[in-house]
């Protein structure tokens, strides 16, 4: 069954030069008690994709579709259901620790807060609940480090504090915004432990651009590129079986295959090609590709790809 | 606003070595003493007059003199003291609660909140401070409570234009994003968060604004629109001086003296803290 379920989505941002195309018509099913990794290069739309399920786009966005959360469209609930949602069913586990944390707020008070907003604790059960999640996030002494400021946290410890409030409140549904950027490999194997761990009965949606991680954590992967899913598999038949050529490429970018790069470059996101995005890059690209754009076409149950080569 | 102790104390070892903010602090310091214990250190009444005793230079018995009136004139400065601070405390209080918190909401939201708010403090600013500071002190009763809210409706534009600035580039940030992403009321946001953020550069520019204030009301008080006689106001007492200046000009002296130090003090301390507190300033050690 799906927690979560999105169609249509589109995010454009209107400029000067044009309507910057982040996210455009994606389709996407969370299902319950899953983690889905969202994968794909800079500038794909990934982050755009996660800010957007709740509601955390800059107001001059423009944001269509349907986000189905237990019934309800969370793109057209009030601005209150909404505040609700956020950070108590649906938390947000955002990148860069480092910023995201308050320089002159306690750790403990702003773990503190969301729990007491959602969970109506008064203040001292609240730094209570804050300690405990510390002690969760395996932060050591953790109460003594509740009285402590960011400045005072090494970058693991503050991602530890990320998760921590990202969990504070026992969401439904979690989406990571790359919740491993800029931590080195040893610190980066215990946030993916620590992570595997608290969130093994939740929905998470994981946006990353390392496949490691992704490979590590999730259920079911999905290729972003130019502002679209073109490739969404389980993780074994991604890297085994990638059927779009994209996703080869990205594969073949890696160090361990060989470090060789897509040639060519992502399409500008306020023009993009008429046919398939990825056609003018691509080396088994025919009349097809060019003049259509091709839909997810299904390979295997659980693997679906954008692709017309792949159809048969 | 709690304060954070190491920060507290970080604040305070910077203090130290700077030499005019180590300098301001001890004349302020002085001076709050000096006005506190101001019944205990003084003399004589300052208010008390004794005609007999009128124009006296400075003696043993009067260290600085006697006014017109026979009054002690150290007995009426320590007294002064206790308005120019009150006066300086309250002025600065008020305007800059009123100055950040519209600063934080035109800040805040941007667009027609932030034109309308920032228009008002422009419409403010378009009035020589001291002649606005004037019209409304004459349209009031004299009196200290008249100076006080001339004072604040001069004063709060700078608390305003500080904290809108602090506040456009702070919400920008990441932690701004990641309480709203916790699903964090505006108002929250901006207390909470954006708030002890935008306390350092609000120090200084209290700081500074203390020294401006207690200047403000001595040339009120010496124009007459502040605290009538007796009450020993410096600005009042220069005034009262004025006729004596050639024979006895004690009387404009200090009282001059007096005001000169007090915002001395403020101005080193509000520099001082500029320069240490100041994130571009390497320290030199």
């Amino acid at each position: 069954m799906s927690l979560v379920e999105i169609i249509g989505l589109s995010a454009h941002f209107p400029t000067h030069d044009g309507i910057v195309k982040a996210v455009d018509r994606i389709d996407l099913n969370i299902e319950d008690t899953e983690t889905l990794g969202l994968i794909g290069e800079t500038g794909s739309g990934k982050s755009v994709l996660g800010l957007s399920i709740t509601r955390l786009l800059p107001p001059t966005a423009i944001v269509e579709g349907k986000i189905i959360y237990k019934g309800r469209n969370l793109l057209t609930v009030s601005e209150d259901d909404i505040r609700k949602i956020r950070g108590g069913e649906i938390t947000n586990i955002l990148q860069n620790p480092t910023t995201s944390l308050n320089p002159v707020v306690k750790i403990g008070e702003q773990i503190a807060e969301a729990i007491r907003l959602h969970q109506g604790l008064n203040k001292k059960e609240a730094k209570e609940k804050a300690i405990e999640m510390l002690d969760a996030v395996k932060v050591p002494s953790p109460s003594k480090r509740a009285q402590q400021y960011p400045h005072e946290f090494s970058g693991g410890m503050k991602q530890r504090v990320m998760i921590a409030i990202g969990l504070a409140c026992d969401p439904f549904f979690i989406i990571a915004d790359e919740p491993t950027k800029g931590l080195d490999v040893t610190i980066k194997v215990q946030i993916v432990d620590l992570m595997k761990e608290m969130t093994e009965h939740k929905t998470m949606l994981l946006i990353t651009h390392d496949l490691g991680v992704a490979a590590a954590m999730c259920d079911r992967i999905a290729l972003m590129y130019a502002g679209e899913i073109v490739e969404c598999a389980t993780p074994l038949d991604l890297f085994e079986k990638p059927m779009h050529p994209y996703t080869r490429g990205f594969l073949n970018s890696l160090p361990h295959r060989g470090l060789t790069p897509i040639q060519g470059m992502s399409p500008s996101l306020i023009n993009y090609p008429d046919g398939c995005r990825f056609s003018p890059r691509c080396e088994y690209v025919n009349e097809e590709c060019i003049h259509h754009h091709p839909d997810m076409f299904r390979i295997e149950c659980e693997h679906f790809v954008r692709c017309f080569n792949a159809r048969s | 606003m709690k304060m954070n102790n190491s920060r507290f104390n970080n604040i305070v070892g910077h203090i130290k070595r700077s030499r005019s903010a180590t300098l301001g602090t001890i004349i302020i310091l002085l001076l709050i003493l000096a006005a506190i214990f101001a019944p205990i250190l003084a003399p004589y009444d300052p208010i008390e007059t004794n005609v007999e005793d009128r124009l006296m230079k400075p003696c043993i018995e009067h260290p600085l003199g006697t006014d017109h009136l026979g009054r002690d004139v150290y007995s009426r400065l320590l007294y002064g003291a206790r308005i120019s601070l009150t006066v300086g405390i309250v002025v600065v209080g008020i305007s800059a609660l009123i100055g950040v918190i519209l600063g934080i909401f035109a800040g805040f939201y941007g667009g027609l909140t932030d034109s309308t708010i920032m228009r008002l403090v422009d419409a403010f600013l378009t009035f020589p401070s001291v002649f606005l500071a004037i019209v409304i002190a004459g349209v009031l009763k004299p009196g200290l409570v008249s100076v006080i809210i001339a004072l604040i409706v001069v004063g709060w534009t700078k608390y305003s234009r500080v904290g809108r600035g602090s506040v456009l580039s702070l919400k920008e940030k990441e932690f701004v994003e990641s309480a709203r992403s916790l699903g964090v009321h505006d108002r929250y946001i901006m207390f909470r968060h954006i708030f002890p953020n935008i306390i350092t550069p609000i120090i200084i520019v209290a700081t500074l604004g203390m020294a401006d204030a207690i200047l403000s009301l001595a040339s009120l008080s010496f124009l007459g629109f502040g605290p009538q006689p007796p009450t020993p106001e410096w600005g009042a007492m220069l005034n009262a001086g004025r006729p004596f200046m050639q024979t006895d000009p004690h009387l404009m002296i200090f009282p001059g003296l007096a005001i000169m130090i007090l915002v001395l003090g403020f101005n080193l301390l509000g520099d001082g803290l500029r320069d240490i507190l100041d994130p571009k300033r390497e320290i030199i050690e």
